[in-house]
């Protein structure tokens, strides 16, 4: 069964290193495909959002057409919440659950292979749309009517419409995976309440994506059939069908979505602050109990995004007391946050000044927030540029200030080599900078009457000021990101060599090699106490751990590889192509080649599941 | 003292921040006539009533949480060589003390946010004037604004004029997809669905020239879907409501109402007998209508009684001016592509002078 493993010449004999990757169900390997696809795209959606900036630099510009615009906006909102935000943090998912729990992998290893490569091809198939000039342009919201054949004849919406039916089956393929996983495969001794706050986060966000998921691939059906095969869900000249309806399926799944974004990225936080503050987070449980309350209530507030449709004082009231119920959980949040700063010894490396510019940005995300939940002042508010600024606190100054900390934080356990500090705290200083000055001016052109996905704006009424120091802003933002991209190629060439344990973690993951052997634990690991790792450093007495010694793997049985996950991922592609091409329709509303990507589809999957364990891969 | 002292290499950073912050402050000034904060109408002096105790609240709590947060970090600033700190997990007074807290904040924000969504749910039965509310429906179209007056039998486009101290009761319907009702001075945004009327209502307590926008995206030319409102004395409500009324007569018959009306007749002029011919030629006739007075719901295009002495044109953008007017005919897939003007095709400059002579006696 096991050959004589810790050979890489014999695995790399085996398979090209392209093989091995396009095959793998390390999740590991998953994890860092996920990160570096997602990267892309959102290089991608900030250069939309740098174009935007620059449309709206001054007033009465020209330099995109309308059409081109709205396809940007559209795009930079898809893009930033699916294909950026979303898989950023389902690389450190899929690197680190399992690493903090003390697992080999995650429950279902080809079936995370396959969430991978769904998504990648989801992504992919929607930035597809931008070469052939038919990017999707109604909006990341959809809205019906205007999301209609009638109102958008184009192929755009349908590229937008089944890129994220797509994307969707990824979320929900890695939803069912990761709660089985944490559930299922935690070591021994690691109970529920001993869990790092970061799985914590992850599993309640899974939770979350596993109930709100359903409801936007249900309405993204009702609107394929709508602009496909002539049903009326939404449409509103035939009998039953409501504008109205898809409003309200999508931010019952829309709000959710929000948390699903900002819940990984508490957890991270979560992490980081204990470990640079030496001090164990303050109040885990309220931590675990407000982060699961905010989760909960997240499903009671959908219509808060809807108070200016009118729909009456008993519904405004209702959504306006539940929606500021959700600040008192984040209130405990930040508090808590800042209780685990006090009486700490702070140690100010990169990812702890990006965690703190986290706490600092989201309060202020959190107070516009509750000025939002204010039905009457929301009025004025919604869809104007105060809410763009709101949310970009919070899902800029909140998800991706504690997406790039954690890149920092775990940068030397995923590739065993630290990411430059100076050029770290550059980086920090121009995001910061660059931040405030593209969003806070933002509140201020939204209070004076600018409404948002406007594609220019005319003189004379006071906003040229405003827009001009967002535009500069976010062209700071710009440098801010290639300095990290300068930082990662710089290390890259030649970092510093990580130990295994640079930062004193508190965790599991800092017990094992940076970067982990295949198996992660060589020994099972046997959990105590939380924060296990600091556990270990007191019961021996050392304030660092031995370094790790590299072992042999021989005898650990590990998942083997499979093409099957990325060939189901292509026949279910092909399958929506399909739909795509064939457009619309009034009789038999499946072409050719959607019926060959169902059929691919299924072959692959009956494949997969026949597919025998490979044991030479065995160690 | 230790409290206070920044880390040397924050030094610059800060600086610039701080420098970037006053270019900004001195870099935007008004005015501001399309503002939330300025109300100059009842629904909109609630809104911003209830928002600014909001914003109060909130700065002082921001200034308490980033300020406890920045004491912490200056406090507990630590050497990689220092010892651990105490091992502390948690406090459960303290956190039950910091849960009660925002929950009292926020009751506090709950009250006036209730009364408001009560106050302003209902349009009044009264106007302040003691006139029962003046009707107006509003129709949103791809991309401007139909405004009607059923009880005045007059329809009107991009300029909504009102008459001081009447509560405006607007109701609201979309011809297309859904746009939103905005007038930031006077009253909050509400949505226009194609399929069912939502309703909105403000008073206006000052005379002027303000500023709206369609609020939600709506397509291709959202960006330029503006209007004014005109909130004008009583005498010059009924003056400009005469107006309209006169001006369909011309349209109908190509008369004045009475002689008094100063508007030039289109017999005297041949340029604006010319501009009528054409009016009726090029085809404008099949979509606009010059009349206000109950011309058929669903027209295609825009109602252009009155075009003469609007402020803007092409939906509450461009300056009408006859510059502007003359390239808007010539040229409207350019000046905004996508809107359903198509005609009239291959207009000469002195046809189109011809036009705007005629338009321009519609006052």
């Amino acid at each position: 069964m096991a050959t004589t493993a810790l050979d890489p010449a014999h695995t790399a004999a085996k398979h090209s290193v392209l093989v091995d990757w396009l095959t793998t169900v390390d999740h590991k390997k998953i994890g860092i495909l996920y990160g570096a696809s997602a990267f892309i795209f959102f290089l991608i959606g900030g250069l939309e959002a740098e174009i935007i900036r620059l449309q709206l630099m001054k007033p009465d510009s020209k330099l995109v057409s309308p059409e081109f615009y709205n396809q940007l906006f559209t795009m930079h909102g898809t893009t930033m919440i699916f294909l950026a935000v979303m898989p950023i943090s389902a690389m450190f998912f899929n690197f680190f659950v399992p690493l903090l729990i003390g697992a080999r992998d995650v429950a279902f290893p080809r079936l995370n292979a396959m969430s991978l490569w769904v998504f990648i091809l989801g992504g992919l198939f929607i930035n597809f749309s931008l070469l052939l000039n038919a990017a999707p342009n109604g909006g990341w919201f959809g809205y019906a009517p205007l999301s209609s054949r009638g109102f958008s004849p184009g192929i755009n919406m349908d590229f937008w419409a089944l890129g994220l039916q797509i994307l969707g089956v990824a979320s929900l393929a890695a939803g069912v995976n990761f709660f089985t996983t944490i559930l299922n495969m935690r070591a021994p001794g690691m109970t529920l309440m001993r869990m790092p706050m970061f799985v914590w986060a992850v599993l309640v966000t899974q939770v979350l994506v596993l109930l709100s998921f359903p409801v936007i691939t249900v309405a993204l059906i009702m609107l394929t059939a709508d602009r496909n095969f002539h049903s009326s869900f939404f449409s509103y000249n035939v009998a039953g069908g409501d504008p109205m309806l898809w409003q309200h399926l999508f931010w019952v799944f829309g709000h959710p979505e929000v948390y699903i974004l900002i819940l990984p990225a508490f957890g991270i936080v979560s992490e980081i602050l204990p470990v640079f503050s030496r001090k164990p987070l303050f109040g885990y449980s309220a931590m675990v109990f407000s982060m699961a309350f905010i989760a909960f209530l997240g499903f009671g507030v959908w219509s808060h995004h809807m108070f200016a449709t009118g729909m009456g004082p008993l519904a405004d009231s209702f959504f306006s007391l539940a929606t500021m119920l959700i600040a008192i959980p984040t209130g405990v949040k930040i508090f808590n946050w800042i209780g685990t700063l006090w009486g700490g010894s702070l140690q100010f490396k990169t990812p702890m000044y990006f965690a703190l510019g986290f706490i600092a940005m989201f309060i202020m995300g959190g107070l516009s927030g509750v000025m939002h939940a204010v039905a009457p002042a929301d009025l004025q508010q919604t869809d104007s540029y105060f809410v763009v600024a709101h949310f970009h606190y919070v899902l800029f100054g909140g998800s991706i200030f504690s997406l790039t900390a954690g890149a920092y934080y775990w940068w030397p356990k995923m590739f065993g080599r630290l990411l430059d500090e100076g050029l770290g705290k550059l980086h920090f200083w121009l995001m910061m900078i660059g931040f405030n000055l593209t969003f806070f001016p933002m509140h201020f052109a939204g209070l004076l009457g600018m409404p948002r996905r406007i594609y220019t704006y005319p003189k004379g009424l006071g906003f040229d000021g405003y827009n001009m120091a967002s535009t500069v802003g976010a062209l700071i933002l710009g440098v801010g990101f290639l300095v990290f991209i300068v930082n990662v190629i710089k290390t890259w060439r030649a970092g510093v060599q990580a130990p295994a344990d640079p930062w004193n973690g508190a965790t599991l993951e800092w017990a094992i090699p940076s970067p982990p052997q295949e198996w992660n634990f060589a020994v099972e690991p046997i959990v105590r106490e939380r924060d296990a790792v600091w556990a270990m450093k007191r019961a021996a007495g050392v304030k660092a751990l031995p370094e790790p010694p590299l072992v042999s793997g021989k005898g650990i049985h590990l998942p083997s590889p499979s093409w099957w996950p990325l060939l189901t991922s292509i026949g279910f592609l092909t399958f929506m192509v399909g739909i795509l091409v064939k457009g619309e329709t009034h009789g038999f509303p499946f072409g050719p080649v959607s019926l060959v990507g169902l059929g691919f589809t299924v072959f692959s999957i009956f494949k997969w599941s026949y597919q025998p364990v490979d044991h030479s891969t065995s160690h | 003292m230790r409290l206070l002292r920044l880390p040397r290499h924050w030094y610059r950073p800060v600086g610039l921040l701080s420098a970037v912050a006053l270019v900004l402050v001195a870099g935007c000034s008004g005015p501001y006539p399309q503002s939330t904060l300025t109300p100059r109408g009842d629904f909109a002096e609630m809104v911003d009533a209830v928002f600014m105790k909001t914003v109060y609240l909130a700065g002082i709590v921001f200034v308490l949480v980033e300020g406890a947060l920045l004491i912490a970090l200056f406090k507990f600033r630590g050497k990689p060589s220092d010892a651990d700190p105490k091992q502390i997990h948690g406090s459960t007074m303290v956190e039950i003390i910091w849960t009660i807290i925002p929950a009292v904040v926020l009751a506090i924000v709950a009250v006036p946010t209730i009364q408001t969504i009560m106050a302003t749910a209902k349009v009044p039965v009264v106007s302040p004037d003691g006139q029962p509310p003046l009707k107006v429906e509003v129709i949103g179209h791809q991309w401007y604004w139909e405004f009607r007056y059923p009880e005045l039998g007059i329809t009107t486009a991009n300029e909504l004029h009102v008459p001081i101290n009447r509560t405006i009761d607007l109701r609201m319907k979309s011809a297309d997809v859904i746009h939103a009702f905005w007038v930031p001075q006077f009253a909050g945004k509400r949505d226009i669905f194609p399929n069912r009327e939502t309703r909105l209502w403000f008073t206006a307590k000052e005379t002027g020239e303000f500023p709206g926008a369609c609020a939600e995206f709506c397509g291709l030319e959202h960006g330029r879907m503006d209007f004014y409102l005109m909130v004008d004395s009583i005498d010059g409500f009924k003056a400009w409501a005469g107006r309209r009324l006169a001006d369909s007569m011309l349209a109908y018959t190509g008369l004045p109402k009475n002689a008094a009306d100063s508007v030039p007749l289109a017999s005297l002029d041949a340029k604006v007998g010319q501009g009528r011919q054409l009016f009726a030629s090029k085809g404008c006739v099949g979509c606009h209508s010059l009349s206000s007075m109950n011309p058929f719901k669903g027209q295609a295009g825009p109602n252009l009684s009155g075009i003469g002495s609007r402020k803007m044109i092409g939906a509450g953008w461009l300056p009408n001016t006859d510059e502007n007017l003359r390239d808007w005919i010539e040229h409207t897939q350019k000046l905004k592509p996508g809107v359903a003007m198509l005609l009239p095709t291959a207009v000469t400059d002195d046809e189109a002078a011809a036009l705007i002579a005629y338009l321009r006696t519609m006052h």
